[in-house]
């Protein structure tokens, strides 16, 4: 199945929006979602939210009132905080996306203290707990109807 | 044209599967026909670091969303909870959480004990037995114990309690409410040849390990080695019917889309709540033109879901988060019927785990609680790990405005038409779900959860399909018998989860494949006295 690409002007939108809803951060130590590897990823990823994104970016470029690259700084963050309270499902399915090309970063996973790997063949270790917690409920009588 | 068999099933989930394996031992030539393909342990989502994306592609839980090849598309309508199932080997076993529990003797018989819906043809007694074998042949974990449930037997010890679990069961205590360590159809131990399970994360998007027990690695196995055929990719169009009024077979499709006719002595529908009344719409004939089986005009009708209301809440210390299967624990505090909650029949308390790092992101963006700019990161960190997650499962009455219907435009890539559901929420139900928000709310605050919040029904949780084609004595009042036989044609069966007659309130699996046991121990006894058609 193809999902189709974005234009130049909108992948340039793309990434400052994405700057905007996760910046850099150095007091966490973590790059933002308009870093180049992310970013990369972001574009690769939109697959099945592709027609969503274009709408989303339609949108916030008429925000904008021209492109949403070319406002000064001040100005896009004031259209993108607009954008987050007008901008639908198409905005939510764009968000999404930024969020889960962010959030596998190994250096984002990293910095929440994540091992940056799949969950196969390793997995994780639960702890088994303290099963006497049942004690109470172990007490009580048959809760079930005969029927 | 192939060969003839004696049994055609159609479906190779929950149901399908386990008829499968119990008529194996008949040794006639049984033949499974299922749409999708088999799932290889290695395209499982916990194989790769895009794990978590997976569940928005080609693993979500949607088949509209999800649309591959071997899906097919659902309307949905304006219906509050939208259909979510997986087409492939195994069925939605293959993206279920595995959460296992029986229906209870009272769900038989709801009419009697409450004065609604209808009693069932059959009760917990007697499937008892098939639910003990059930519980065999998938391997479930549990503790025996449960004041819940009349005493059963389960193979393997349980899922570990987990931080989250010991923070609900503290809560649970300190309420005095009920919380049990659930049927899981999880492995914990190895067990008939499957590996324990190592905690890959949430179980939904299937197991890579193997040790959760959908279809294709419990009863596949064992049906295939004793002889039953599986012919994957084969999306059936309708049952047909012979000039004897009996059914003669099914038309297929194959991967290619080249159409094939199947005869067979009898058959055996096994396509789930929605898939079922589909293809019964479908299989129109001169003698069938309302469908096959539907003299009764109740195919599609008394559709019910389990409505789920959601409540989560924020603790302050980090809890288990994804690590571990998604659900461990259940309540039934509120099972049984009490008239003085404004309502009747009940709910089980499902006790979440939390979700990955973009799970939990994307939920917490829905929520409005993730902001934009500088304070995400801060934000963020507040949150994840520490999410305290309950769904009440809530009983779904019978109501014949409820159905499956056949939509006049949408099809599927073979052309056939698609279902089309209408549902809305009786008011039992949603007092049902109003009191199992605020008991939820009750067990965050009992818990020492923050920010607590909710989505109820949730919308993409219309994982259990039910009552489409529903079990009955009466023919002007059911679609098959007490056993599973249409009242019309008498070599037509259904064993989904279609025959319920109500829904009770937990996760149907295990009801489901007891009752499919059933249906076929009947077959088999009836085989064996020569009255299977009389």
């Amino acid at each position: 199945m193809t999902y189709g690409t974005l234009t130049e002007a909108e992948a340039r939108d793309l990434r400052l929006l994405a700057g905007i809803m996760i910046p850099a951060s150095s007091a966490h130590g973590v790059p933002g979602a308009n870093d180049e590897l992310i970013f990369a990823d972001i574009l690769q990823s939109l697959e099945r939210d592709t027609a969503d994104a274009r709408i989303a970016l339609k949108h916030l470029a008429g925000l904008a009132g021209s492109a949403f690259a070319d406002l000064v700084p001040e100005r896009r963050t004031e259209v993108a905080m607009r954008f987050k309270q007008e901008g639908g499902a198409p905005l939510f399915s764009l968000n999404r996306v930024v969020l889960l090309c962010y959030y596998r970063d190994d250096r984002v996973m990293r910095a929440l203290g994540q091992e940056p790997r799949s969950p196969f063949p390793k997995g994780h270790v639960v702890e088994q707990g303290d099963w006497s917690l049942l004690d109470p409920v172990k007490k009580r009588p048959p809760m079930w109807r005969r029927a | 044209m192939h060969g003839k068999v004696d049994v055609l099933i159609i479906g190779s989930g929950a149901s399908g599967a386990a008829v499968a394996w119990s008529l194996a031992d008949t040794k006639m030539r049984i033949l499974c026909l299922e749409q999708g393909d088999w799932v290889k342990p290695t395209d499982y989502p916990t194989n790769g670091r895009n794990w978590e994306a997976r569940l928005f592609g080609d693993f979500a839980i949607n088949p509209n969303r999800r649309a591959r090849e071997t899906d097919y598309p659902i309307n949905n309508g304006t219906s509050p909870i939208q259909v979510v199932n997986f087409n492939g080997v195994g069925g939605s076993t293959i993206m279920y959480t595995a959460h296992y529990p029986r229906l209870h003797p009272s769900d038989f018989r709801v009419k009697t004990l409450d004065g609604v819906a209808a009693d069932w043809p059959v009760d917990y007694a007697t499937l008892e037995p098939f639910f003990a074998e059930n519980d065999r042949m998938t391997g479930v974990a549990g503790l025996e114990g449960d004041p819940a449930y009349p005493h059963h037997v389960l193979p393997m010890p349980p899922l570990p309690l987990g931080k989250t679990g010991k923070c609900f069961g503290e809560a649970m205590n300190r309420l005095g409410w009920h919380w049990w360590p659930s049927d899981s159809a999880i492995a914990t131990t190895e067990y008939d040849g499957r590996a324990p399970c190592i905690n890959l994360g949430h179980c939904t998007p299937g197991c890579a390990q193997g040790a959760k027990a959908s279809t294709d690695v419990t009863y596949w196995p064992h049906a295939l080695r004793a002889g039953v055929e599986l012919r994957t990719r084969a999306r059936v169009r309708e049952v047909t019917v012979g000039p004897d009024g009996l059914a003669s077979g099914a038309i297929y499709y194959d991967a290619d889309g080249q159409e094939h006719f199947q005869p067979a002595e009898m058959v055996i529908v096994a396509c789930n709540g929605i898939g079922t009344p589909r293809l019964l719409l479908n299989s129109v004939s001169g003698r069938f033109p309302n469908g096959i089986a539907n003299s009764s005009g109740l195919v599609g009708r008394n559709l019910m879901f389990h409505p789920f209301a959601h409540t989560y809440g924020y603790v302050d210390e980090p809890i288990d988060g994804n690590i571990g299967a998604q659900l461990s624990l259940w309540s039934q505090e509120f099972y049984e019927t009490d008239r003085a909650r404004g309502f009747v029949r009940g709910y089980t308390l499902q006790l979440h785990r939390g979700a990955g790092t973009i799970v939990d992101a994307i939920a917490n963006t829905a929520r409005g609680f993730l902001p934009w700019g500088e304070a995400h990161h801060d934000v963020y960190r507040t949150l994840f790990n520490r999410k305290l997650g309950l769904s009440a499962i809530c009983e779904d009455l019978p109501e014949e405005h409820n159905r499956v219907t056949l939509d006049p435009v949408l099809k599927d890539s073979n052309g056939i038409p698609a279902p089309r559901i209408d549902y809305t929420l009786s008011d039992n139900t949603k007092k049902m779900i109003s009191h199992g928000v605020a008991r939820s709310k009750d067990i965050l605050e009992a818990a020492g959860a923050k920010n607590i919040g909710g989505e109820a029904p949730m919308l993409n949780a219309g994982w259990h399909l039910m009552g489409t084609a529903r079990m009955g004595t009466d023919p002007e009042r059911s679609v098959v018998n007490e056993w599973g036989r249409s009242h019309d044609v008498k070599n037509l069966f259904v064993v989904d989860g279609s025959i319920w007659v109500t829904s009770g309130g937990v996760n149907p699996t295990s009801t489901i494949q007891a009752l499919a046991l059933y249906i076929a121990d009947s077959i088999k006894q009836r085989l064996a006295n020569a009255t299977l058609f009389d």
